[in-house]
């Protein structure tokens, strides 16, 4: 009879990526963090989901997880999406990390177009997922000019697009993904976050790193740096505004809400992010949030009307 | 005093490669001297070089050997055959000034404008410079309603009225000017006169190219003639 | 055709430029003498070799020849379109004249192109993005000059558009949907917007009907004198050249062939090629 014996005791390695990949990963993030808002080539390789299906993001999610590491994903704001609950079995079965809902108690974070409303420290890592990381792609098509353009901060026709837009609709009109700066110096897309989100990336106490699988790039925003949207002296960049809109559910406002329509035709509104709103639901506290003017204006008209509290 | 413009031994040749390399022989040592504030009329039959001799002067023309010499306000004594193209184009914007026998007119250029060019490139500004532009053209008895028009549609003696405006507003120090009174009425003929009469009053230099006899008799202090390239005749200076 | 003064804005000695591989002889066995600028030893293309010129403040300049003399080649060159095979060029408004501008970084050559050259093509494709509209082109060179308000850069569009004759009305209207004429008009619109010292001007009038034409060209010369804008400006057609400018050159196979006030060379050319061209003019 043959022996049989296992060559390896798991049939991959932590975290799936193998050490070699992990390390080359690593290496570009480590440069992505030296050049903030610089899109980094990397390899990308294959994964067992399809790119465009969050890739980016669990590349460098699974090139940075330790075994201590807490994980939480979200979805546009939710735990609780079939996409965020597929990738957070994926990323358990693979480390065996500690998974969790609750952003204050996660190390790491793997997110889709949001940032968490309760404001995040220096000991947390936020990943997000990127489908298209040029912000320079909707001016120029080819990629040979846009690195140009990048090197050589040529950035006219991006500010063109955003005149265009105020002279045809009254206003910068980009919703998600609203083109920054970056340390004075790159052009970045945020990735398609709404605009409630992108004063949070301003001088954070948290490391930003974003993957772009299926374009094959990586960038970050290390803490404490620079991350101005794009606006003009006289046409300012603004937040989306919920005027005396309060959630359904909750009964407050102050965070970034969805809209739900029944079959009717109806519509309330709902705070986005589950977790926030879980806490203020269940626990009946209201988590620190960022702090940013623009959301500084939102909660002093929130609460110079507090009659609106339903 | 040096006369301001000194014509010496200037000889002018053209080559002509479409032509296979046909000579022609326009000018052959041509030395004179214009006095300042002289009025000398250039005379001789057609094709004798009058006006070669005038474009030469301009720089039109290359030359072919000789010199002119001229006193500038600002080079001082300058060689015009080999002053630098930005030297003559500094001179004709200052200095001097060549009125042609033909109107040469930018399309969609009105009358009053083509009149104050010179005034603009001086750097005199506009409003100013269209008054005085209208002030020489209702001396001249050009039709008010025809100022603002363009010149191209205008009739022979009507272009010939906005080409001495043209000229004689710019108040040059050495006037080149080739046949001023052509195709004009008596009364504008005079008073076309009397306008250069007042420029050399002013200091001015003139050279100019006439075959009328009125003209020349009112206006010129002496007569050089041309014949085949060559000097045949040439007065004294009055002085 | 107004004021120059005594000191060059634009020296430009041995510009050069070669398509394909030279070898030693690629420069000596091309140009007018021989009738081409392909070099019969190795097939490349002398676009332009040896351009010597001085271009003063406030001059316009015209560069003249037939089609493939070389003539847009030299200003593409000098706008930084193309880049250089040798040669070099100084600019009086940029690093008091010591440095050779066709050296500079793309940072900082496009510095340059914003804020003290303009340039018009032929093709108003070439210098419109026709995504935007007229006022967002005109921005375009308002806001790499570093204004950033949007009220002013209106103003200012609006101003230019004035200035060009363009009904202010469009403005805000793609000039895809605009005559030729009017695209013409924006496009120096845009090149002049940042009140730049020098513009470049390459067959602005080709392919515009004659009426069209002459309104572009006494526009021009109306802005030249009231700016006082130094200028280049290439045709191969004479009556354009003797209309807008004070000097020529005059190009074939890639060389100046001849130099001089511009009446000089429409009514004494010299050389053989000059001869030819004004005897064929209508």
């Amino acid at each position: 009879m043959i022996p049989s014996f296992k060559k390896f005791n798991s049939r991959f390695n932590f975290a799936f990526i193998d050490e070699n990949t992990k390390r080359e990963i690593r290496r570009k993030l480590l440069k992505a963090i030296c050049l903030p808002g610089y899109q980094v080539p990397y390899s990308s390789p294959e994964m067992p989901i399809a790119r465009g299906w969050g890739t980016g993001g669990l590349h460098v999610t699974l090139s940075v997880i330790g075994k201590d590491d807490v994980f939480k994903i979200i979805d546009q704001g939710s735990d609780a999406s079939v996409n965020a609950c597929n990738l957070r079995d994926f990323v358990h079965r693979v480390t065996h990390c500690r998974v969790t809902f609750d952003t204050h108690a996660a190390t790491l974070i793997q997110t889709r177009h949001r940032i968490p409303e309760e404001q995040l420290n220096d000991g947390q890592i936020l990943v997000f997922q990127v489908p298209q990381p040029e912000p320079l792609r909707a001016v120029e098509r080819y990629e040979t000019k846009t690195r140009e353009m990048h090197g050589e901060a040529d950035y006219a026709r991006m500010w063109v697009s955003l005149y265009e837009a105020f002279v045809r609709y009254g206003d910068i009109m980009q919703g998600a993904g609203y083109p920054v700066m970056v340390n004075g110096r790159y052009i970045m897309s945020p990735s398609p976050i709404p605009r409630w989100d992108v004063p949070n990336l301003h001088q954070s106490d948290c490391l930003y790193l974003f993957g772009a699988g299926r374009e094959k790039r990586l960038y970050a925003i290390p803490p404490h740096t620079d991350v101005v949207p794009l606006e003009f002296d006289d046409v300012k960049f603004r937040i989306e505004q919920f005027p005396g809109i309060r959630c359904s559910l909750s009964g407050t406002g102050g965070a970034f809400m969805d809209e739900l329509y029944n079959d009717l035709g109806h519509f309330r509104h709902v705070i986005n992010d589950s977790d926030f709103l879980d806490k203020l639901v269940e626990h009946k506290t209201r988590p620190q949030q960022w702090s940013n003017k623009y959301l500084q204006q939102v909660l002093d008209e929130m609460n110079a009307n507090p009659d609106l509290e339903s | 005093m040096p006369p301001i413009l000194d014509v010496r031994q200037y000889t002018k040749r053209f080559d002509m490669h479409v032509l296979n390399g046909k000579r022609i022989h326009a000018l052959s040592n041509v030395s004179f001297s214009l006095e300042p504030g002289e009025l000398v009329g250039l005379v001789g039959t057609s094709g004798s070089g009058k006006s070669t001799l005038m474009k030469s002067i301009y720089r039109t023309y290359l030359a072919t050997s000789g010199a002119i010499l001229y006193q500038s306000l600002r080079y001082g004594p300058i060689d015009l055959v080999r002053a630098t193209d930005h030297q003559i184009i500094a001179l004709r914007r200052d200095e001097i000034t060549y009125c042609s026998q033909f109107l040469s007119v930018i399309p969609r250029v009105p009358a009053v404008d083509v009149v104050a060019e010179s005034l603009f490139r001086q750097g005199i500004d506009r409003d100013r410079g269209q008054q005085q532009s209208r002030d020489y053209l209702d001396r001249l008895g050009l039709p008010q309603e025809l100022w603002d028009a363009y010149p191209s549609t205008f009739s022979g003696g009507e272009q010939q009225r906005i080409n001495v405006a043209r000229a004689i507003i710019a108040r040059p120090r050495l006037l080149l000017i080739d046949e001023p009174t052509a195709s004009l009425d008596q009364r504008t003929k005079d008073v076309v006169i009397d306008m250069i009469v007042a420029l050399k009053a002013g200091g001015t230099s003139v050279l100019c190219i006439s075959h009328d006899r009125y003209t020349l008799d009112r206006l010129a202090d002496r007569r050089i003639e041309l014949q085949d390239g060559h000097v045949v005749a040439a007065s004294e200076p009055v002085s | 055709m107004t004021n120059t003064s005594d000191t060059w804005l634009l020296k430009v000695e041995g510009l050069t430029k070669i398509y394909g591989e030279p070898n030693e002889n690629s420069v000596r066995l091309t140009g007018p003498l021989f009738g081409s600028n392909i070099c019969p030893e190795t097939d490349c293309i002398v676009a332009c070799a040896d351009i010597n010129l001085e271009l003063f403040p406030g001059e316009v300049l015209g560069v003249v020849g037939e089609s493939g003399s070389g003539k847009s080649t030299v200003v593409r060159l000098l706008y930084f379109d193309l880049e250089s095979t040798a040669g070099v060029a100084y600019f009086s408004r940029y690093g008091n004249g010591t440095l050779n501008i066709l050296n500079e970084s793309g940072q900082k050559k496009r510095y340059m192109r914003n804020h003290l050259m303009g340039m018009v093509y032929q093709n108003p494709k070439d210098g419109l993005n026709f995504r935007f509209s007229s006022g967002g082109n005109i921005a375009e060179k308002l806001l790499m000059a570093g204004n950033f308000n949007v009220g002013r850069i209106r103003e200012r569009a609006t101003e230019l558009l004035e200035q060009t004759e363009v009904p202010v009305r469009r403005l805000d209207d793609s000039p895809a949907s605009f005559s030729g004429g009017m695209q013409q008009r924006v496009q120096i619109s845009k090149a002049i917007a940042n009140n730049p010292p020098l513009l470049f001007l390459d067959e602005v009038t080709t392919g515009l009907d004659v009426s069209v034409q002459a309104k572009v060209l006494d526009m021009i010369r109306t802005l030249q004198q009231e700016l006082g804008i130094a200028m280049i400006v290439v045709s191969h057609d004479l009556s354009v050249i003797r209309m807008l400018t004070d000097r020529t050159l005059v190009m074939k196979n890639g060389r100046i062939v001849e130099q001089g006030l511009t009446d000089q060379i429409l009514q004494d050319p010299q050389h053989p090629y000059t001869q030819l061209l004004v005897s064929s003019l209508l």
